[in-house]
């Protein structure tokens, strides 16, 4: 091959130059939350002077009530994240293995939701929701947030059934197994990559949801992480420091699981746009 | 898409393909298919699409969320043209697609062009990083975004400390730099998209198409434009659609760094939506900047979708 020594230092300095951009936001965040706490008065970087401040981490766990907002936010993570799993691959099985009239149509309908923002239906949602006393309390989030993660599971897990192995299937079928077996003990123990990034998808997809939330609820013992920090915000907006912290602990989950998962999460994100 | 699972076969004789369905099925009479998608279809239909058919009917409506709607017609329709505000946060998305969209795609063809010449190791540790910001929360962005374009903040600080103090100002505050800011914002989070979009596709293009490319004679510009950009066509076009849909519903951002300001400076159809529908009783108003959105979105995708059929055809299933 003919790679220059010049072509090599401009890819490596070029690949270096983005990483850093896409860090320094990040970390400023990361040295600002043990900064000392009412540095940064400007909304700017607040530098850990004099060690680490981990007291903003209590201080925005118990004062700003990130205790209540994390648990929020893992209800409502948690639920969505199982149920549409289910329900998604339930219905994935149906259209990847199964034939019966209409099945495209219905399918399609599903993968219309992929293109459908949380704009194209919060408002009608929020007063039907509202008249059966559904807002200011997690089924408000929850409800949506299923709909929404079943559009991208049902398309997501047909693709695994399709290319699942057909002999795989008909081997279970002769040992005698019925549809319902042959999908949760045969298809679902194999198709462990598939559904691995469906979770982490959708859950991070759930766990940053903001205009859902800011919409459905307005009590303060409802709102799940990123409503809270924007209303902490809106309260502390001089005390970058536990602004800080309270951002890491909402990112943490999330970023935690990418670094364990990040091939999942690479894999399902990119797949969000649908090829006709 | 799915053409290719039913090879052939007479359409016209309703019995051979009742038996085909019957012997391609998994041993199950077909109609308990319905069955197991039924959960899932109630609450999609339920949460989902009903709502989303009455945002449509909100927007023929002029409502105020209290009293008796009466029924608007298309004014609903036609204010997104006339209404200034409606009209300047319409334009406003569109000048941040460059931003969300735009730049990101370039930069990220920037890369894939230096890459398709060397084998990059830590490529696992780069592509990490470069898309790091699409896993963290907007919200979170927007706040770590504040803190560098904040009057005393890091960027400020860097202009002053190489002595171009005179070009620090108030990103968010200023009616010229705030809209470019929170695109930047954009372009920083859809950068790593596509990158790694690109980076993948670049890898899958044959090393020999640059062989024969480099004794033809062509330099890195044509090489570009011969090789790498036909190669990544579909890549590209996956991007344009990710991003310009994310671009397009951007609501989390400008409600966190600049709350549409100044004035109007910032103001994106999701917010123009929110405000009109939950703050100021404007409900069918914003049902139909929500309509409006979503037929945009729809447009764009069938629009980059059509703009690269025919080639590269079959390369993802």
């Amino acid at each position: 091959m003919t790679t220059s020594r010049t072509d090599r230092t401009m890819t490596y300095f070029v690949l270096a130059v983005f990483s850093v951009f896409s860090l320094v936001p990040l970390l400023g965040v990361l040295s600002s939350a043990f900064g000392k706490s009412g540095q940064g008065a400007g909304g700017g970087v607040a530098w850990p002077s004099d060690g680490l401040h981990w007291s903003n981490f209590a201080k925005a766990w118990t004062q700003g009530h990130f205790s209540t907002y994390l648990g929020n936010s893992a209800v409502v993570a948690v639920t969505v994240v199982v149920v549409a799993a289910v329900l998604a691959t339930m219905a994935a099985y149906a259209f990847g293995v199964m034939r019966f009239p209409g099945s495209t149509a219905l399918f399609y309908l599903f993968v219309l939701g992929l293109t459908l923002p949380a704009e194209s239906f919060v408002i009608p949602l929020y007063f039907d929701l509202r008249a059966l006393n559904l807002t200011d309390s997690l089924w408000g989030m929850i409800l949506p947030q299923t709909a929404q993660s079943l559009a991208f599971g049902v398309f997501w897990m047909r693709t695994y059934f399709r290319n699942s192995v057909g002999s795989v299937i008909e081997a279970a079928r002769i040992d005698g197994v019925r549809s319902w077996g042959i999908l949760w003990r045969v298809l679902v123990p194999m198709g462990r990559p598939a559904i691995t990034t469906m979770l982490v998808v959708t859950f991070m997809w759930t766990w940053n949801e903001f205009l859902l939330a800011l919409v459905m609820i307005s009590d303060d013992a409802h709102r799940t992480v990123p409503l809270g920090l924007a209303f902490f915000q809106g309260a502390h907006s001089s005390d970058n420091a536990l602004l800080s912290a309270a951002c890491v602990l909402i990112a943490l989950p999330v970023v935690i699981v990418y670094v364990i998962l990040q091939r999942s999460f690479i894999a399902g994100m990119l797949s969000g746009a649908v090829k006709e | 898409m799915s053409a290719g699972t039913t090879t052939g076969g007479d359409r016209s004789r309703r019995g051979r393909l009742a038996e085909r369905y019957r012997r391609r099925a998994p041993g199950e009479p077909r109609a308990v298919g319905y069955l197991y998608i039924l959960p899932a279809l109630i609450v999609y239909a339920v949460v989902l699409l009903f709502p989303f058919g009455q945002s449509v009917w909100l927007s023929f409506l002029h409502w105020d969320g209290l009293t008796r709607a009466s029924y608007a017609g298309f004014s609903n329709y036609t204010q997104l043209f006339t209404d200034p505000d409606l009209r300047g946060a319409f334009w406003h998305a569109i000048v941040l697609l460059i931003f969300y969209s735009v730049i990101p795609v370039c930069i990220g063809l920037l890369l894939a062009a230096a890459m398709s010449r060397i084998r990059v190791r830590g490529m696992t540790f780069f592509r990490a990083v470069l898309f790091l910001p699409q896993v963290v929360a907007m919200v979170v962005s927007g706040v770590a975004w504040r803190a560098i374009l904040a009057p005393d903040g890091l960027l400020n600080s860097v202009l002053r400390g190489i002595g171009l103090g005179s070009l620090a100002r108030t990103w968010l505050g200023s009616y010229t730099f705030a809209l470019p800011s929170v695109g930047t914002i954009g372009a920083w989070v859809g950068m790593g998209l596509c990158m790694v979009l690109f980076l993948a596709g670049a890898q899958r293009i044959p090393k020999e198409l640059y062989e024969a490319a480099r004794i033809d004679g062509a330099g890195a510009i044509r090489e570009f434009f011969a090789v790498t950009l036909p190669g990544l066509r579909l890549e590209i076009s996956v991007a344009l659609t990710l991003t310009m849909i994310s671009g397009l519903k951007n609501f989390d951002v400008v409600y966190v760094t600049t709350s549409g300001g100044p004035g109007t400076a910032t103001t994106v159809p999701a917010y123009e939506l929110y405000q009109r529908a939950f703050q100021t009783n404007q409900v069918g108003s914003a049902g139909a900047i929500g309509v409006a959105l979503t037929v945009l979105i729809f447009l764009v995708t069938l629009l980059i979708g059509r703009l690269v059929e025919g080639k590269g055809e079959g390369k993802r299933a």
